[in-house]
């Protein structure tokens, strides 16, 4: 389970700062997908790097399995998978060396390593590109490579950035199957997104993310009557106030 | 816990065994760069010092007419003489020739009134390799002098003595190893050299070009301090560092034996032992290279930057190298205590074939590894930032 209790982050010089996340706060429950939905620059992602301990937080805190992500940061990321926006899988190395570096990285007993691979990559489909340098992979093979990474420690909660930016269809809907399954196992999994038909088809909680802020959340439902609209897109626009963030 | 470092480390070998250009670098140009500018460097001293002393001398002679036995005296003494050319300022600054002698048409006047009759030499001083032949003429001209001056005094029935209170006599005490040790002054900075090219293109990789690849942030984001990744990334750098120096050390070994020095009056105690003692001294070195060019790949702002920045490190450890080329000095026993200062001289005294003392590689070796530690300080700060991973 994640909690996140009114984060606070802002950039740039102390004159004139950026306030890229001003007051965040929600809850992700274990057994259930939640859904960080927000425009381009809202502060999904500073949110996310907070979350997974990549950033600390001016203000406020998170707690994952009840450790907090300042402190006791490394219990944290043992409990943590993260397919971070940026995949960066290493080019010279193949599909399987990159799995088997972050499983050694996460104190996976050299034993236990192959095994998990394997079963990975039968989940993923990855027995094509297993032993393939992952130079020249497509999309969506990256995604499932860093996918398998993110996996390989077998981690009670799942974050993932924008997993389905630039994926085609048939990635997109093996990667939400892969999703739902993660809820089976009663994962806690958090993912973000401004595909507005995308949450609502997965996610149990949708917090909408707006100009730093958490300005609505619940489920679909509750945001299409929030929002006064029967058409999920139209009551996100009335929800984050304006469409200038769509565009930016 | 295990050492998760190893890990990164293992990592980081195993993907620069696969880079072509590292590759280059670490197993090619860096340890071939220092014995080939060696090779080229003293090929030209050789042959220079060769023509310079067996060449006759030439002189072109303004005015050989009015003196005819002192220019016989300088054809004895192997002195080609040639006919003056058309204007001898010229022809000097055209480097024509490397000096010109004019005898001035009071010549026989002067002589024969037993005065100081005058002769001109005109040359460039700031020209290094006339200095030779114009060292030469001069001496050549002295001594007729002397010799001259002698046979006057004789013939007034003073002995020759009594203008020359003090007769110099010069004892070169330098043996052919100390010899081409100022030859060799330029070996341990070119050592240095090959320390700091030989990790550089893994430190900037392992870091800068993380970061520009964006597998810095999955990287962190793994249940291990930022400082042991770092630790892992530099000891992969200086790993390659030292490779690279083990080549060089071989080629050196290798290359001293085949060019027979001994000819020219140039003699290397460089033996195996001293080579498995230098590789040695240097591994402290490595680990500075190394946590330095990572430090400054982690603290530039871009991979183009850090390439940059981390070249332009490779000039430091060259600055007491080309200090004590310049200007030698005698060591005293702080020097040991800086970094690559201290092992100039150390260096030196191996190549001499001169026996090691053990104090001053004894601070060499800890200074030295104090600064490794201070510089990998400096780089887990700079790994500690939060804008590390944070890629544009």
């Amino acid at each position: 389970m994640i909690v996140v209790e009114n984060l606070y982050k802002s950039f740039g010089d102390k004159k004139n700062p950026v306030h890229a996340v001003a007051g965040v706060s929600f809850t992700a429950p274990d057994g259930q997908i939640t859904g960080l939905l927000g425009p381009n620059g809202a502060g999904k992602t500073t949110t996310m790097r907070m979350l997974y301990t990549l950033m600390a937080p001016d203000q406020g805190r998170v707690l994952v399995d009840g450790f907090d992500a300042v402190r006791q940061a490394t219990e944290v990321r043992t409990r943590l998978g993260v397919l971070p926006d940026a995949r960066g899988l290493y080019k010279r190395l193949t599909a399987r060396e990159n799995i088997e570096y972050f499983a050694r990285l996460q104190g996976i007993p050299e034993a236990l390593i192959s095994e998990r691979v394997a079963n990975l990559s039968q989940r993923l489909d990855l027995a094509e590109i297993l032993d393939r340098r992952t130079e020249g992979f497509s999309n969506g093979q990256r995604v499932k490579t860093a996918l398998a990474r993110t996996l390989v420690h077998d981690p009670k909660n799942v974050i993932l950035d924008e997993p389905t930016n630039g994926l085609d269809v048939m990635s997109t809907r093996s990667l939400r199957k892969v999703m739902l399954g993660l809820r089976e196992e009663g994962r806690c999994v958090l993912f973000s997104s401004h595909i507005m038909q995308e949450v609502a088809a997965l996610c149990d909680t949708i917090v909408v993310i707006a100009k730093g802020r958490v300005v609505a959340s619940g489920t679909a439902e509750a945001l299409r009557e929030l929002g006064g609209s029967s058409n999920l897109e139209d009551a996100f626009v009335k929800i984050i106030g304006s469409d200038e963030g769509l565009m930016a | 816990m295990k050492m998760r470092w190893l890990t990164v480390f293992w990592k980081e070998v195993k993907e620069n065994l696969r880079d072509r250009r590292t590759m280059m670098t670490t197993f090619v140009v860096s340890p071939m760069l220092g014995p080939v500018l060696f090779a080229v460097l003293i090929g030209m001293l050789l042959s220079l010092e060769k023509d310079r002393s067996e060449k006759p001398l030439e002189l072109p002679v303004v005015g050989a007419q009015y003196a005819p036995n002192f220019v016989a005296f300088l054809e004895q003494h192997g002195v080609k003489v040639l006919p003056p050319p058309k204007n001898s300022e010229l022809a000097i600054k055209a480097r024509d020739f490397d000096t010109v002698l004019r005898i001035s048409a009071e010549f026989p006047k002067q002589w024969r009134a037993g005065n100081s009759a005058e002769v001109e030499l005109l040359f460039d001083p700031s020209r290094q390799t006339a200095m030779r032949a114009i060292a030469r003429t001069q001496g050549l001209i002295e001594s007729y002098s002397r010799q001259m001056g002698s046979l006057r005094l004789l013939a007034r029935g003073v002995n020759p003595e009594a203008i020359r209170p003090i007769e110099l006599r010069q004892t070169d005490l330098s043996t052919p190893e100390s010899r081409s040790s100022q030859v060799l002054g330029m070996l341990p900075y070119l050592l240095f050299l090959t320390l700091f090219m030989g990790g550089m293109s893994m430190a900037i990789d392992a870091t800068a070009g993380e970061r520009e690849r964006q597998s810095l942030e999955p990287l962190l984001i793994n249940p291990l301090a930022r400082g042991e990744i770092m630790f892992g990334k530099v000891a992969a750098s200086g790993a390659f560092a030292l490779t690279s120096l083990a080549l060089t050390l071989l080629l050196y070994l290798i290359g001293f034996k085949l060019v027979p020095l001994e000819q020219f009056g140039m003699k290397l105690a460089l033996t195996a032992q001293g080579c498995l003692f230098l590789f040695l001294l240097l591994i402290p070195l490595a680990l500075v290279a190394s946590a330095a060019q990572t430090a400054l790949a982690a603290f530039s702002k871009s991979f183009r930057e850090a390439q940059s920045q981390v070249s332009l490190l490779m000039l430091i450890p060259a600055l007491p190298s080309m200090m004590l080329m310049l200007n030698p000095i005698k060591p005293l026993l702080w020097f040991y205590a800086v970094p690559f200062f201290g092992h100039n001289f150390i260096i030196e005294r191996v190549v001499r074939g001169e026996a090691i003392e053990t104090i001053p590689a004894l601070i060499a070796t800890s200074s030295s590894m104090l600064f490794a530690m201070v510089l990998l300080f400096v780089a887990s700060r700079m790994y500690r930032r939060e804008s590390l991973a944070v890629s544009a």
